[in-house]
């Protein structure tokens, strides 16, 4: 299969050898994927619980969005780095992984959710985003959010149980 | 005191029919781990815009006094919250954490991050503008969030390290 070629000449390059042999290499990118995926999830959670109505009350969402989504972002962008870096160093394996599958799934649904988000933020966002009480459908976009992170975040933990390596 | 000495009670814990069972039931384990990472996500991200704001980083049109009642309550009732998740963790293997270095420079950093969070809180008390008053208080201000960022920062790193670190 093509794809297990390419993922095979990805483990085979030089860089994800010494992440795979190197004995501090693997756990020191996982702590910068940790701490980059506390951000993401983190803001990304004041951003659904500000949408859900829940906290932040006292700021609008566009103003939350404002000071949250370039922390997000950042971190979001660090998170691919490092998690790339850790999948290439055991690609065939992780792809095959039931957990990863899943991950990668729900993390291109939060996108995607993200991307409803924006096209209503386009439309109405003046008439609501200052009350306490938000729309419905920022309120489901919001939950829906929050739900698929945490599946996220427990995903990447339960792929650490199902490798063998240390968890 | 070495760290081995805690080497019965360790024992003892991990023959403890509670800790058994965690050990036992697979899922205990990874499910309690990720509801941990998730309130270090709202711990780290809470502190985080705290610090933002005493740097004067993004957004400025909030106090400071208002962007910390914002975010302070996460940070401590996210902690009773970590402690029992992470007393469940040891109570599961003991030795692994309780028998190990970067735990208890885990905990070092936690007691020292704490101090920091509250040397920003305190005065806040007395008055809202607190921070914001001269030069020397944005100055004080701005070193509350530099020290307490790389503290935050150790504190995660050390959590994936107890992972790698053997116990003495």
């Amino acid at each position: 299969m093509r794809l297990d070629t390419f993922l095979q000449s990805l483990q085979d390059t030089s860089f994800a050898t010494a992440i795979r042999e190197d004995a501090t290499l693997f756990p020191w990118i996982e702590c910068f994927h940790v701490l980059a995926l506390t951000l993401v999830i983190g803001s990304i959670a004041i951003m659904d619980l500000r949408l859900l109505g829940v906290a932040s009350k006292d700021r609008g969402v566009a103003q939350t969005a404002a000071a949250v989504l370039p922390v997000t972002w950042t971190a979001f962008a660090l998170a691919v780095l490092t998690g790339s870096l850790l999948f290439s160093s055991n690609a065939t394996t992780y792809a095959h992984n039931f957990y990863f599958q899943v991950k990668l799934v729900l993390i291109t649904l939060a996108g995607v959710n993200m991307g409803v988000y924006h096209l209503f933020l386009d439309q109405g966002v003046d008439t609501w985003h200052t009350a306490e009480l938000t729309p419905l459908r920022a309120r489901i976009i919001g939950g829906v959010s929050l739900c698929l992170w945490v599946g996220i975040a427990a995903c990447g933990r339960w792929i650490g149980f199902s490798i063998n390596t240390p968890t | 005191m070495t760290l081995q000495s805690l080497d019965p009670f360790c024992t003892w814990l991990a023959a403890t029919r509670i800790s058994q069972t965690i050990q036992s039931v697979e899922w205990i384990i990874p499910a309690v781990q990720t509801l941990h990472i998730l309130t270090v996500a709202a711990v780290v991200s809470s502190v985080l815009m705290i610090d933002l704001r005493l740097l004067g980083i993004g957004p400025r049109d909030q106090p400071i006094a208002a962007v910390a009642r914002r975010f302070l309550p996460f940070i401590w009732w996210s902690l009773p919250i970590l402690f029992l998740t992470g007393a469940v963790l040891i109570v599961a293997e003991p030795s692994r954490a309780l028998e190990n270095p970067v735990f208890v420079l885990k905990m070092g950093l936690l007691i020292l991050a704490a101090g920091v969070t509250l040397a920003c809180q305190i005065p806040l008390r007395m008055s809202d503008a607190f921070w914001d008053i001269s030069a020397s208080r944005r100055r004080t201000a701005r070193l509350i969030a530099l020290s307490s960022l790389p503290l935050w920062v150790g504190i995660i790193f050390a959590g994936r390290w107890i992972a790698y670190v053997q116990g003495t």
